[in-house]
């Protein structure tokens, strides 16, 4: 009974979840409800980081410019092809999907910094692209404009709210893909590649696809959160898509516990709020602009170092390692008695 | 005279990306972590530079300021951030990556203060000699004064990095404490000071790759400049040329980008300017993976 359970796509409660989403959406002011919007963008992107690098054990800094990817992808079909909006979204996922794969397979033979290096370039160069081609609009970007929601909603419908409703529905759904990606071989491939590259090669696996693989699906989720983000800004341009962007998201990946796809939403909600911390920190030290305005940088940072050395894997995983070094000394002081 | 142009403009700004190959690798080989930090330090060894600079007047006294600036700075780091490092995350699945994110949020970190000390608005240092090209049977070469003076540094201090390290006892701890840290360790070496010595050495280089960098653009810097993302990518691309692990593949991988770089610039198009070097890069790591002074170990860390 006990093992059925455990083996379940767990599909009703993702479905609660949605509907809990669906009466919260009602209930607060505008301001939250885009701030749920941009929230569940960000459950989205993190959770691609946390499978790339929680479960493949690939660090990418790159996710940022392939967003951008799929951003970009979804505005120009709505511009040059009007197509409906749902086209838009599955081709970005394909567009960065397709990207993704590319990298993963020069990824695939680099390890650790050198990917984390390869990844950095990427970062810092695709998106000065933009400016290369005249249909992607140059440094002023392009216009994503999803179109106001259906009629049928009624009149009182605004746009924040359609936005959310998007978002998160494509939240859900994708984080109830990648949590059972994880917990199929897939997942598993991944995690025994992780651990022990040679040993999980002994085993049979062929690391070198699995992990291209881990990259392509992590970028195609990535370019849905980039379409999606585009959405909620409303236009898609190189400046929406910094190298502070992957790195806020490897902060959040790392503060949700870098293993802890169910942990996402802290980091997202964190990665939300500091805007809003920082401004009524400032306001309170009545400090100057310029604190003012590094301040999000600087907590995003901080926090970033401060977790990595004190709970670098996260709440869940630490206490989990604590618990069985509490065991494991435990045993340890029974044999010395021995 | 336009191939001769491309090639030392390519030396001049592959000179520089040397000085930040050798700070990473000096990092990597006392510490074995690639710290992501280095472009920030660089910055923040610039804005001691300049402070100096704007007190003393001169350029040539502002250069040592900011190297020790940069040197203290980078062994704090060593002594604070990364023993922590090594005593708290070197378990569970994010010990692999967590060198890399913790030099990244440092790089936020540093961005941020100087941000908030000297605010994001540009500001300048002068370059010390004049950067109008030399003038030769009537005809002006790009390259200045200036930037011969930037090689010749650049050179005299390869010079002394080589005495240090195959001449002196400490280059010897230094050496000895990257290849075999137990065994150094075992016969006598301080290891934990020798590897603070290494990320000093580093901060220093890499003050001088800040400095000249800026004096040989416009002059212009500030938290969010460019440049100093580009210097990030650049040094780190140029110590992957030379395989991470050597003083020597560091100089000539930066040579070799800055003129490969110059060379793309001037006769494919100028528009390359950021993509190039991730295209370098990942041409790099398919054909010779183990960098031009190849090491026997592959790219994994």
């Amino acid at each position: 009974m006990h093992k059925a359970k455990k083996e379940s796509t767990h599909l009703p409660i993702f479905i609660l979840g949605g509907i809990v989403l669906y009466f919260l959406s009602g209930l607060v002011d505008e301001l939250r409800v885009y701030q749920g919007a941009t929230i569940a963008v960000y459950v989205i992107a993190i959770s691609s980081i946390i499978l790339l690098t929680g479960y493949s054990g690939q660090v990418s800094l790159g996710h940022g410019a392939l967003m951008a990817v799929g951003a970009y992808a979804a505005a120009v079909l709505r511009i040059e092809f009007n197509l409906p909006i749902i086209v838009c979204f599955v081709v970005a996922v394909l567009a960065a999907a397709f990207g993704g794969a590319l990298l993963g397979a020069a990824a695939a033979r680099l390890s650790g910094p050198y990917l984390a290096g390869t990844t950095l370039a990427l970062a810092i160069g695709l998106p000065s692209l933009a400016n290369q081609f005249e249909v992607l609009g140059g440094e002023q970007g392009l216009l994503f404009d999803v179109g106001f929601p259906p009629l049928s909603l009624g009149e009182e419908f605004t746009q924040y709210k359609w936005f959310f409703w998007i978002a998160a529905l494509a939240a859900l759904i994708s984080m109830w893909v990648v949590r059972n990606l994880l917990n199929s071989a897939y997942g598993r491939a991944w995690r025994a590649g992780r651990g022990n590259e040679v040993a999980a090669q002994l085993a049979g696996i062929n690391t070198a696809r699995s992990k291209v693989l881990a990259f392509t699906i992590s970028a195609g989720i990535a370019g849905l959160a980039g379409a999606l983000l585009a959405m909620t800004i409303g236009t898609v341009s190189p400046s929406a898509f910094p190298l502070a962007l992957s790195f806020s998201l490897l902060t959040g990946a790392v503060l949700s516990g870098i293993t802890t796809l169910g942990g996402v939403i802290i980091g997202a909600v964190v990665l939300v709020a500091i805007p809003e911390i920082a401004d009524v920190v400032a306001h309170r030290l009545g400090s100057s602009e310029s604190v003012t305005t590094n301040l999000p940088g600087l907590i995003v940072s901080g926090l970033l170092i401060l977790t990595v050395l004190f709970v670098p894997n996260g709440p869940v995983e630490q206490h989990r390692a604590r618990k069985a070094k509490h065991a494991a000394r435990h045993a340890s002081s029974k044999q010395e008695k021995h | 005279m336009q191939l001769l142009n491309t090639i030392l403009i390519g030396i001049t700004a592959g000179s520089i990306y040397a000085l930040m190959a050798i700070a990473f690798v000096l990092v990597w080989r006392s510490t074995r972590v690639v710290n992501f930090a280095q472009a920030g330090m660089a910055l923040l060894s610039t804005y001691f530079g300049y402070e100096a600079v704007s007190r003393i007047g001169s350029f040539w006294v502002a250069l040592p300021v900011a190297m020790i600036g940069g040197a203290l700075f980078a062994a704090l780091v060593e002594l604070i951030l990364m023993r922590l490092l090594v005593k708290h995350a070197s378990s569970g699945p994010i010990a692999g990556v967590a060198p890399i994110i913790a030099t990244l949020g440092l790089l936020g970190v540093i961005r941020s203060v100087i941000s908030m000390i000297w605010g994001g608005q540009d500001l300048r240092i002068v370059a010390p000699i004049s950067n109008n090209g030399f003038t030769i049977n009537g005809s002006t070469l790009v390259f200045s004064p200036l930037k011969l003076v930037v090689l010749v540094v650049v050179a005299v201090l390869l010079i002394l990095l080589t005495i240090l390290f195959q001449k002196t006892n400490l280059g010897l701890a230094l050496r000895a404490s990257a290849h075999a840290p137990e065994i150094a360790r075992l016969s006598g070496v301080k290891v934990d000071s020798v590897r603070t010595l290494g990320w000093a050495l580093a901060g220093a280089a890499g003050a001088v790759a800040g400095l000249f960098q800026t004096v040989n653009g416009n002059g212009n810097f500030s938290p969010d400049s460019i440049e100093f993302s580009l210097l990030l990518v650049s040094g780190f691309i140029a110590a992957v040329i030379g395989g991470l692990d050597s003083l020597l593949g560091a100089v000539l991988g930066g040579l070799f980008l800055g003129i490969t770089i110059s060379f793309v610039l001037m006769y494919v198009s100028s528009g390359l300017f950021f993509i190039a070097p991730f295209i370098i890069l990942l041409i790099v790591l398919f054909i010779r993976p183990q960098g031009i002074i190849g090491v026997k170990a592959g790219r994994r860390a």
